[in-house]
C-alpha cells in the first residue's frame, strides 16, 4: 500500500527562485553583491574606445567608485573583458584565446560600435561584432561612447550580476557553439543563405 | 619644376620617361629597371642630398588598362626639397622592382606593406613577407582594384580562416630557429613544422 | 649619507660612448657639495652562459600602447634581438577611402590616429584643398592652427601619462588626463565630440567656434603651464626617472634620417627637421616659436623634447588666439562646400548646390597631392590621387609611427627587458595609425 513511483513523470519546470530558501537567497545576494562591486576589468583596448576607457578610469569619471580601478591585464585574474575598440580578423584568435583563459565567473562588455557590430568598418579586415567570437553580456553603443555611456553599461552589467542565482547552473557554462543545437548554422549553410544579400562577392553596389 | 628633374633627365636619359608638375609638386616618371640607380643618385649626389625617404607606395587606377604606378616620395632636409619618383608597371607582367632598402633602412616596412597590399615584389628586400595581414592570408592583395571592399570570401568563411590561423604556432620559423626552442615544442607541432607547414601569425 | 631624490644631468667630459655619441651621465650632489656621477649597477658575471630565451610581448599587453607584438630573444635579461609584428589593428582605411567622398573620409581620419583627431582632420583638409586648388579664409587658417596645436597638446599629454605609468610613476597619468578633460570640454563645445572631432570640411570647418569659447581657451592657457611645471618638478630630475631613461635607446642623427624617423624622435637625435619650419603650411612661418632639438637621441632627450613642445604649443596658441580675425569661415564656392542653411532653404540654386554637395560630393580635377603636416608623432602625410570623380582613386596615409616603429629592433639591441618598455613608450606610437 503506498503510492508506487510513476516513472513517466518528470520535473519539467524549474524556477530557480522557487527552489530557494532564506539562506540561499541571502547567500546569493552576498555573492552577487561582492562580485558586482568589484568587477576587475580586463581592458582589451585596441583603438579610440581605449582612450575613452582610460578617460573613464581617470579622475573625472572615476572607475574606482565601481571597484574597477584594478585593471588586470592578465586574463587569469580578471572578471570582465571590456573589448574597447575595433577587432580586425588578425586579432580575432587573440581575443578568443584571452576569453578562454579567463576563469569563470566572467562577463564581457563590448564597448563601442566597432566591437558591437563592426561599426563603420564594413570591409575585408574587421570582425563584424565580437559576439561572433565570444559571448557578450552588455553592448555599449557610441563611437566612442562617452564615459557616462560606458558607466551606464557597467551599471547594467552590475544589475545583471545581481540578478544571477547560484542554483542556476547553466550560466557558468563555457559557451561554445553546440553543433547539435538547432540554433547553430554551419558556415556553408550560412554562405548559401546569405548569398542573395551577400557581403562581398555578389554585392554590386560598390558605390558604398 | 624641381631642378632635380632636369638633372635626372641629363644624367639618366635612358631611364627618364617624363616629368610633370601638379599643384607645385614635381613627379618624375622613371622606367622600373632604373629606379634604383636614380634613387641612389638622388641620395648620394651632393647637389641632391635626398637623405630622407618619406614614403613608398603604389597606385592602381580604376581604369584597369592603365598601368600600376609605384611611387617613392623623397625629401631633402638640407636644401629643403621634395620630389616624387614614379615607375609604371604593366599588369600583365610580374610586378617586380628593385628594393631601395640598401639605401634607406626606412624602406623596410614601407615596402613590406606595399607587397602586402598590392603584391609588388621588391627584389633585394631582406624579409619580404606580409605585415598588415597574417602570413597565410588567402584572399589576395587587398588594395588591388579587383579585390572587393568586403573581401572575396563570405563573412563566415573569413572568420573561420582568421580563427584557424594557427594560434599555437605563433612564431615564424626564423624566430623558432634562432631561439633554439625547437626541442621544446610539442611533438605534433614539430612534425607539422618539419613537414613544411608554414607558421606565422 | 642621505641621497637626494633629484639629480642633475650633464654631458660627460670623457666624451663618447662606444657608438661615438656624446655620453651623458647623471650627477649627484651630496650634502657637502661634492658632485659625483651616479654609480651604475655592477655588470652581470660574464661566465654565466645559457640558452637564449624567446619571449612574446603582446599583442595584448598593458605597456605596448595598443596591439603591438614584440618577439624578443633574450640572453638573461638582455635583449639580443627584437622582431616586431604589427597589423593587429589593420582595418582597411585606405581601401575604404576609395569608396567615400572627400568629406565622408574626414570621420575616418579621426579614427586613424585617434589621439590627434583634430590634427588629422586639418591635414586631410589641406590635402584635399590642394587637390581642388583652393585656399581657405584667414579665419579658417587660424582656427586650424588652433586645432592643430590643441591636438598636439592632447597627444603629448597621453604620451606623458602613459610613459610615466610604464616607467612606474602613476600620478602624472591622472594629472595629464585631467588636463585632457579641459581640452575635451573645449572640443565638445566646438564640434560636439570629445575624441573623434571631424572638425574640418573641404573648404572650411564644420562650424565656427561658439561665443565665449575663446575665453575658455585663454583660461586653459593660463592654468595649463602650471601642470607642465608640476610634472617637470616631479619627474625631470628625479633619480629614478633619470636612471631609467639616460642612455637608453639612443640613435644617431644619420641613423635617424636613414630610418625615416620624424618628429620628436628625429629631433631628439639632433636633426633640426620640423615640417612647420622647413615646409610651412597654414602661415606657420608667421608664428614665433622654437623647436627643441636634442643631442643624444635617448629616451630622456625625447622626453625633454616633448615637454618643451608642450610649452611651445601653448606659445603658438596664445599668438593664434590673439590674432584670430573676424570674417567668413568657409570659402564662398558652393560647388565645394555647403551653403548656409538660410540660403539653402530659401534660394533654389543653393538648394541644388546643397543637394549636389551632399549626394555626389565635390569633384576635384584629375591630379594628385601629397601634403605633410607636423603631427605630434612626426611627419604625417596624406597622398591623394584623383581621377575627376568625387571619390579618390587612392588615399594613402603616410604614418609617422609606422616608420618610427621600424627602428625599434635597432634601438632595443643590448638593452634590458625593462628598457624595451621605456623605449617603446618613448617612440609614442599609435597602433591605429600604424596598422590603418
Amino acid at each position: 500500500m503506498g503510492l508506487a513511483a510513476r516513472p513517466e513523470h518528470k520535473v519539467v519546470s524549474y524556477a530557480p527562485e522557487s527552489q530557494e530558501g532564506w539562506v540561499t537567497s541571502r547567500l546569493d545576494f552576498l555573492v552577487n553583491w561582492a562580485r558586482a562591486g568589484s568587477l576587475w576589468p580586463m581592458p582589451f583596448g585596441t583603438a579610440c574606445c581605449a582612450i575613452e576607457f582610460m578617460a573613464t578610469a581617470a579622475s573625472r569619471f572615476d572607475l574606482s567608485r565601481f571597484g574597477m580601478e584594478r585593471m588586470s591585464f592578465s586574463p587569469r585574474q580578471a572578471d570582465v573583458l571590456i573589448c574597447a575598440g575595433r577587432v580586425p580578423f588578425k586579432l580575432a584568435p587573440v581575443i578568443r584565446r584571452i576569453w578562454q583563459q579567463m576563469p569563470q565567473p566572467k562577463w564581457c562588455i563590448s564597448m563601442g560600435a566597432c566591437a558591437s557590430s563592426g561599426g563603420m568598418f564594413d570591409n575585408y579586415a574587421v570582425v563584424q561584432g565580437i559576439d561572433t567570437i565570444i559571448p557578450v553580456d552588455v553592448y555599449v553603443p557610441g563611437c566612442p561612447p562617452r564615459p557616462e555611456g560606458l558607466l551606464y553599461g557597467i551599471m547594467m552589467l552590475q544589475k545583471k550580476v545581481m540578478n544571477e542565482r547560484m542554483s542556476d547552473q547553466s550560466i557558468r557554462n563555457e559557451m561554445e557553439p553546440d553543433p547539435n543545437s538547432k540554433l547553430y548554422i554551419p558556415p556553408p549553410v550560412i554562405d548559401e543563405l546569405s548569398e542573395p544579400f551577400g557581403n562581398s562577392v555578389h554585392q554590386t553596389r560598390s558605390g558604398l | 619644376m624641381n631642378p632635380s628633374a632636369d638633372r635626372i633627365r641629363a644624367k639618366f636619359p635612358a631611364a627618364f620617361v617624363r616629368a610633370d608638375v601638379v599643384w607645385g609638386e614635381t613627379t618624375v616618371f622613371v622606367k622600373p629597371e632604373h629606379v634604383f640607380d636614380v634613387i641612389q643618385y638622388l641620395h648620394d649626389d651632393p647637389n641632391e642630398q635626398y637623405a630622407y625617404l618619406s614614403d613608398v607606395t603604389a597606385v592602381e587606377y580604376r581604369d584597369l588598362e592603365q598601368p600600376l604606378e609605384v611611387v617613392w616620395h623623397l625629401r631633402s632636409i638640407t636644401f629643403p626639397a621634395f620630389i616624387r619618383i614614379k615607375a609604371q608597371m604593366q599588369k600583365d607582367k610580374p610586378l617586380r622592382v628593385k628594393s631601395v632598402w640598401p639605401i634607406y633602412k626606412g624602406a623596410d616596412w614601407l615596402e613590406r606593406e606595399c607587397y602586402d597590399m598590392f603584391g609588388i615584389e621588391f627584389e633585394g628586400h631582406p624579409d619580404l613577407r606580409r605585415i598588415l595581414m597574417w602570413e597565410q592570408y588567402k584572399e589576395g592583395f587587398p588594395l588591388r582594384k579587383d579585390f572587393p571592399l568586403r573581401g572575396r570570401f563570405s563573412r563566415a568563411e573569413q572568420l573561420r580562416q582568421a580563427l584557424a590561423a594557427n594560434p599555437e604556432a605563433r612564431y615564424s620559423m626564423e624566430e623558432l630557429q634562432i631561439a633554439d626552442a625547437f626541442e621544446d615544442l610539442p611533438s605534433d607541432m614539430r612534425r607539422r613544422l618539419l613537414g613544411g607547414e608554414e607558421t606565422g601569425e | 649619507m642621505a641621497t637626494k631624490r633629484t639629480v642633475d644631468v650633464a654631458l660627460s667630459t670623457t666624451g663618447l660612448d662606444p657608438q661615438g655619441r656624446p655620453q651623458r651621465v647623471p650627477l649627484v650632489t651630496d650634502e657637502s657639495g661634492n658632485v659625483t656621477t651616479m654609480v651604475a649597477p655592477p655588470a652581470l658575471e660574464p661566465e654565466l652562459e645559457g640558452e637564449h630565451m624567446l619571449i612574446n610581448l603582446g599583442p595584448q599587453h598593458p605597456a605596448t600602447h595598443g596591439v603591438l607584438r614584440l618577439v624578443l630573444e633574450l640572453d638573461g635579461e638582455t635583449v639580443v634581438r627584437c622582431i616586431p609584428h604589427v597589423g593587429y589593428l589593420h582595418c582597411g582605411f585606405e581601401k575604404i577611402g576609395e569608396y567615400r567622398q572627400y568629406n565622408q573620409i574626414i570621420p575616418w581620419t579621426d579614427r586613424e590616429d585617434y589621439l590627434n583627431s583634430p590634427g588629422n582632420n586639418v591635414a586631410f583638409a589641406l590635402g584635399a584643398e590642394r587637390l581642388f586648388g583652393i585656399e581657405v579664409t584667414e579665419r579658417c587658417k587660424v582656427l586650424r592652427v588652433i586645432a592643430l596645436e590643441m591636438s598636439r597638446i592632447i597627444s603629448h599629454l597621453v604620451w606623458l601619462g602613459t610613459t610615466c605609468i610604464d616607467i612606474g610613476a602613476f600620478t602624472p597619468f591622472l594629472w595629464s588626463f585631467q588636463e585632457r578633460e579641459n581640452i575635451y570640454n573645449l572640443l565638445e563645445g566646438w564640434c560636439g565630440a570629445r575624441l573623434t572631432t571631424s572638425l574640418t570640411r573641404v573648404g572650411g570647418m564644420i562650424a565656427d567656434v561658439p561665443d565665449g569659447w575663446v575665453d575658455g581657451l585663454k583660461g586653459f592657457l593660463q592654468t595649463f603651464p602650471k601642470t607642465i611645471a608640476e610634472v617637470d618638478r616631479m619627474v625631470t630630475r628625479n633619480g629614478i626617472w633619470v636612471g631609467r631613461t639616460i642612455g637608453i635607446g639612443a640613435l644617431s642623427a644619420t641613423e635617424a634620417i636613414n630610418y625615416g624617423l620624424s618628429g620628436p624622435m628625429v629631433r631628439a637625435s639632433g636633426v633640426a627637421y620640423d615640417v612647420r619650419k622647413d615646409f610651412p603650411y597654414l602661415d606657420y612661418e608667421t608664428y614665433d616659436f622654437d623647436v627643441p632639438i636634442g643631442t643624444t637621441g635617448d629616451v630622456y632627450d625625447r622626453f625633454l623634447v616633448r615637454m618643451e613642445e608642450l610649452r611651445q604649443s601653448v606659445r603658438i596658441l596664445e599668438q593664434a588666439v590673439a590674432r584670430l580675425p573676424d570674417g567668413p569661415l568657409n570659402i564662398d564656392d558652393p560647388r565645394i562646400i555647403l551653403p548656409s542653411k538660410t540660403k539653402a532653404t530659401t534660394e533654389m540654386e543653393s538648394m541644388i548646390h546643397h543637394f549636389k554637395v551632399v549626394m555626389e560630393g565635390p569633384r576635384p580635377p584629375i591630379g594628385e597631392s601629397y601634403v605633410v603636416v607636423e603631427s605630434p608623432k612626426g611627419e604625417k602625410g596624406y597622398y591623394m590621387v584623383s581621377d575627376g570623380t568625387s571619390k579618390p582613386v587612392r588615399w594613402r596615409i603616410r604614418p609617422p609611427s609606422f616608420v618610427n616603429l621600424s627602428a625599434i629592433p635597432k634601438m632595443v639591441e643590448g638593452h634590458l627587458l625593462s628598457d624595451v618598455i621605456a623605449i617603446n613608450a618613448s617612440i609614442d606610437i599609435v597602433m591605429g595609425e600604424i596598422d590603418r
